[in-house]
């Protein structure tokens, strides 16, 4: 072998090593002077709104703090996952492995979310989840180093099924999108509803992401059913609102459902969303002190109006400055940190807040119904809901 | 299911299959004609209905909306065609789909800057806002009715237009062999160009009329791109006659999939596609 071919060679295993941090002694840079965040977060696609309300919520919640975390100076890494689950593993490598993050924060989408997850579990990093609902970061695949600030997707709709009852709405159908999010809506639905005494006569789905409800609309009104109860999201949340008061059923069987289905939709369904009942761990009009200091802050600070999405950003940094105060800034003394983030007790926009034993918080459930393109708060549907935690066993 | 309630989801396929046509008319005249596949047809649907919602906030009238909209698109074919499209009727295909697909996320991101991610909902002029009662509980919007009247009317205007006048005859003949028509002295470029221009008006037309049942909302072009390839498909690439046929099929074969047999809605169009392609491979109508 040529000379200069053996130095290609040995520099190539060099870098090899050099670039795969965790071959180093964790000392070697456990005390560099700056704590490194990385952000994954959707900026780009449909859900770049919720992205950046995200990172708005944690930065508020970090400069209330005067921008330190326990007395260090942060360092941000930020990378956009497009919302795009075929990148979630690689896009969570570069922020773990290159950017050599301390803690990651992300995501929105459930299904990017399983790619952080599996890099989580596997590098041991810090990781918050301030949106996704998908039920197995919290159960069968629960860890101490990850910890979800916002609900899983049955947590909405374990508080519908009383209400519904108790209104004397005792037969309903069920309607959504048949995809993961959809299902486990209707786990929480199905347990709460039943347990009440309601019977779900019922259960109507449509592919992901179709919106032609036509079909299912006439199928419920000659199922004639007390109510309906429903998850869906988005754009498509504001069709079907429109399409079932347009079919004239809103008259007739009330409309309920998990609380996405009129968070920033109401404008785009108008009129149509009047009197429709949803639960949800949060309302803009939460008549709260301080909800309204919240409010009030986001809105100078960023010249917007914060949604649910920028709560769960702002607890994210709340969770975690609690966690870095409690060791001092020493992130890498994760025993404490993890003790310290498990026995958080987050002070939120949405009210107070615990960890459960499967790091997801335990928290009120409000029942709102929309007037005039608000969703005003009736009550608290349900107190303390705590997600089942099936399956959870931290090693 | 009783009698009435079949009558009414047969309504309601049809109504759903019209919508289809609209849409993927264009797609199965430019690609037929031109030969060009183009992938951003979605898009242009989903411009629509954005132009809709802003032209209808400006002018406070959603018909001089959807007027001046279709003037905009129109002049918006043309002028893309000039640039971007003509220049690849000689390219293979693959070169073609990796365009219009570019031109998808290209679309996609000035939609955001120019109108932001916000989901939005249309009017229903005051004319058609009304709804007929059909049972006791379950009334039909009028405006639903107006889009399938609209739909007609389109297709019978694009079958007056290809199979009786003679910038049709031209159509086809261009379509059919384009050095021959060439040499006969017709200008095939100015063809392409209007045909273009038609395929991107009626995508954005159904945009416009659709938006208030659909909602506006960002990456809404996609799904029907997906139901739009389907119906070109199952109905004979280049067929508009094939395309009306597929569309009502599809229409029925998923609104009485999702209420007969919810469990394999998602499949049961895709079956039907894969069941003509094994028979007629060519689609139902050989264009």
């Amino acid at each position: 072998m040529s000379t200069r071919r053996l130095v290609l060679t040995r520099s190539a295993a060099a870098i090899g090593v050099a670039s795969s941090g965790f071959l180093l002694p964790e000392i070697a840079r456990a005390q560099s002077n700056k704590i490194r965040v990385g952000l994954m977060l959707p900026y780009t696609g449909t859900f770049a709104q919720l992205g950046v309300a995200i990172e708005n919520g944690f930065r508020m919640a970090i400069n209330e703090q005067g921008g330190k975390l326990g007395g260090r100076e942060i360092e941000y890494f930020k990378v956009d996952d497009e919302a795009n689950p075929a990148k979630g593993i690689e896009n969570a490598q570069r922020l773990v492995q290159r950017d050599k993050v301390d803690v990651l924060i992300g995501t929105v989408h459930s299904g990017v979310q399983m790619g952080i997850h599996r890099v989580a579990r596997e590098s041991g990093v810090l990781n918050i989840i301030p949106n996704a609902g998908v039920h197995a970061a919290t159960r069968a695949q629960c860890a101490p180093n990850v910890f979800r600030t916002s609900f899983t997707n049955s947590q909405p709709t374990l508080g519908l099924g009383k209400v519904m009852v108790e209104k004397g709405h005792k037969k309903a159908v069920w309607i959504t999108w048949g995809y993961a999010a959809g299902d486990e809506a209707f786990e929480g639905f199905e347990e709460s509803y039943t347990k009440a005494g309601g019977q779900i006569v019922k259960k109507l789905a449509l592919p992901f992401p179709n919106v032609e409800f036509q079909a299912l609309l006439t199928e419920i009104a000659s199922i004639k059913p007390d109510a309906v109860a429903c998850f869906f999201a988005g754009g498509g949340a504001a069709k079907f609102i429109r399409d079932y008061a347009a079919a004239g059923l809103n008259k007739t069987i009330p409309l309920y459902g998990s609380g996405f289905l009129t968070e920033g939709v109401l404008d785009a369904a108008g009129d149509a969303a009047n009197g429709i009942l949803t639960t949800l761990h949060y309302s803009d009009s939460l008549d709260t002190a301080s909800n309204r200091k919240f409010r009030l802050e986001y809105a100078k600070a960023f010249r917007m109006q914060p949604d649910v999405y920028a709560v769960q950003g702002y607890d994210s940094g709340l969770l975690l400055v609690q966690g870095a105060n409690a060791v001092k800034g020493d992130l890498n003394n994760k025993q404490a940190l993890y003790a310290a983030t498990q026995n958080a007790k987050i002070d939120s926009p949405r009210g107070k807040w615990s960890m459960s034993k499967a790091n997801n918080p335990i928290q009120d459930i409000y029942l709102r119904r929309v007037e005039n393109r608000e969703n005003k708060v009736v009550g608290i549907a349900a107190k303390a809901v705590q997600d089942s935690g099936a399956g959870c066993k931290m090693a | 299911m009783d009698i009435a309630n079949f009558l009414i989801q047969l309504l309601n396929s049809v109504q759903y299959g019209l919508l289809l046509f609209m849409l993927a008319a264009g797609l199965t005249l430019i690609f037929g004609i031109m030969g060009v596949v183009n992938l951003a047809h979605g898009s242009f649907y989903m411009l629509g209905a954005y132009l809709a919602w802003s032209l209808s906030l400006q002018l406070d009238s959603l018909t001089l909306a959807i007027l001046l909209g279709t003037m905009l698109s129109v002049i918006f074919g043309l002028l893309l065609e000039k640039i971007l499209i003509q220049h690849f009727y000689h390219r293979d295909h693959l070169d073609q789909v990796l365009l219009t697909f570019g031109l998808i996320y290209i679309f996609e991101e000035a939609r955001s800057m120019i109108w932001g991610d916000d989901v939005h909902g249309v009017d229903i002029p005051a004319l058609l806002a009304g709804s007929i009662q059909l049972t006791d509980n379950l009334s039909y919007p009028v405006y639903r009715l107006f889009i399938s009247g609209v739909c007609i009317v389109l297709a019978l205007g694009l079958y007056i237009l290809i199979s009786k006048t003679r910038l049709g005859m031209k159509i086809r003949a261009g379509a059919f062999n384009r050095e021959m028509t060439e040499a006969l002295g017709v200008n095939i470029k100015l063809i392409h160009s209007l045909v273009f221009a038609l395929g991107v008006g009626l995508a954005t037309i159904a945009g416009m009329i659709a938006s208030p049942i659909s909602s506006v909302y960002p990456n809404m072009g996609s799904s029907v791109l997906i139901m739009c390839f389907v119906v070109v498909v199952i109905g004979g690439i280049g067929s508009v006659r094939g395309a009306l046929i597929a569309a009502l099929l599809v229409g029925f074969v998923d609104t009485f999939g999702k209420v007969l047999l919810p469990q394999f809605a998602s499949m049961l169009v895709y079956v039907l596609m894969a069941l003509v392609l094994l028979y007629k491979p060519e689609g139902l109508f050989k264009a």
